[in-house]
């Protein structure tokens, strides 16, 4: 399994997770964080459309893979993120990490999501019937980086 | 020198293009946004407030006052928003 995907398809969290823990024998802790589009309060999201910059998007999700995998002594890791078109419900990402033991792979999740949040070439785009709007970086994303 | 150019997000529909060649002798990715501002209006426009704005250089990223020296691709684009 490739531990970096971005991709415009579906997937099923589930179905990620089970075939990345298969992948990680030995691991006495595996943890997972998936994100899932979130409807406007007024349910009025058509859909959410996400950019992204090809290649250096590869480039950057494996310097943070690769930088969980040492400063965390993980046993494995694994980042999937779409792009395209989704609609409220849909996943849009998932991270999952596994080590010997559950501190290592809860904090580099945690690490994988402050760095992609806002070191990943991202952008996302709410469509809705009165019109769309770039979705703007939160200050909160940019220091949440500073604790690493 | 030419450089490749990308833009993105909302920087991308300002401008009306995702990407193009550039001529320039800037050495540096101030001096480049300061070639792009004297263009015409709507650059000017869209490059007013760096503030908003990221840069890359061959896919890293870097601050503005990065050097172009052997750049091959350089990318302009708003703060990102991915997870």
């Amino acid at each position: 399994m490739e531990p970096v995907r971005v991709q415009k398809a579906a997937f099923d969290p589930g179905q990620e997770l089970n075939a990345f823990s298969a992948t990680v024998p030995g691991a006495g802790a595996v943890v997972s964080f998936s994100g899932i589009t979130r409807d406007l309060a007024e349910g009025a999201l058509d859909v959410m459309e996400i950019e992204h910059y090809p290649g250096m998007t590869e480039k950057a999700l494996s310097a943070i893979h690769d930088e969980a995998m040492t400063r965390f002594s993980l046993t494995g890791a694994m980042i999937l993120h779409r792009y395209g078109r989704l609609a409220a419900g849909d996943p849009i990402m998932m991270v999952a990490t596994a080590a010997r033991h559950r501190a290592a792979a809860f904090a580099a999740a945690e690490f994988l999501m402050d760095y992609l949040k806002s070191r990943a070439p991202f952008w996302k785009k709410e469509v809705t019937p009165e019109g769309a709007r770039w979705v703007a970086a939160r200050a909160e994303d940019e220091e949440a980086l500073t604790r690493w | 020198m030419k450089i490749d150019v990308h833009y993105f997000a909302w920087l991308r529909e300002r401008l009306g293009t995702g990407r193009e060649t550039v001529e320039t002798e800037a050495g540096t990715v101030a001096e480049l946004i300061d070639e792009l501002r004297a263009r015409d209006e709507g650059y000017a426009h869209a490059f007013s407030d760096t503030g908003a704005l990221r840069a890359a250089v061959d896919q890293d990223l870097v601050e503005f006052d990065a050097s172009l020296d052997g750049a091959r691709e350089v990318a302009f684009f708003p703060p990102m928003t991915g997870g």
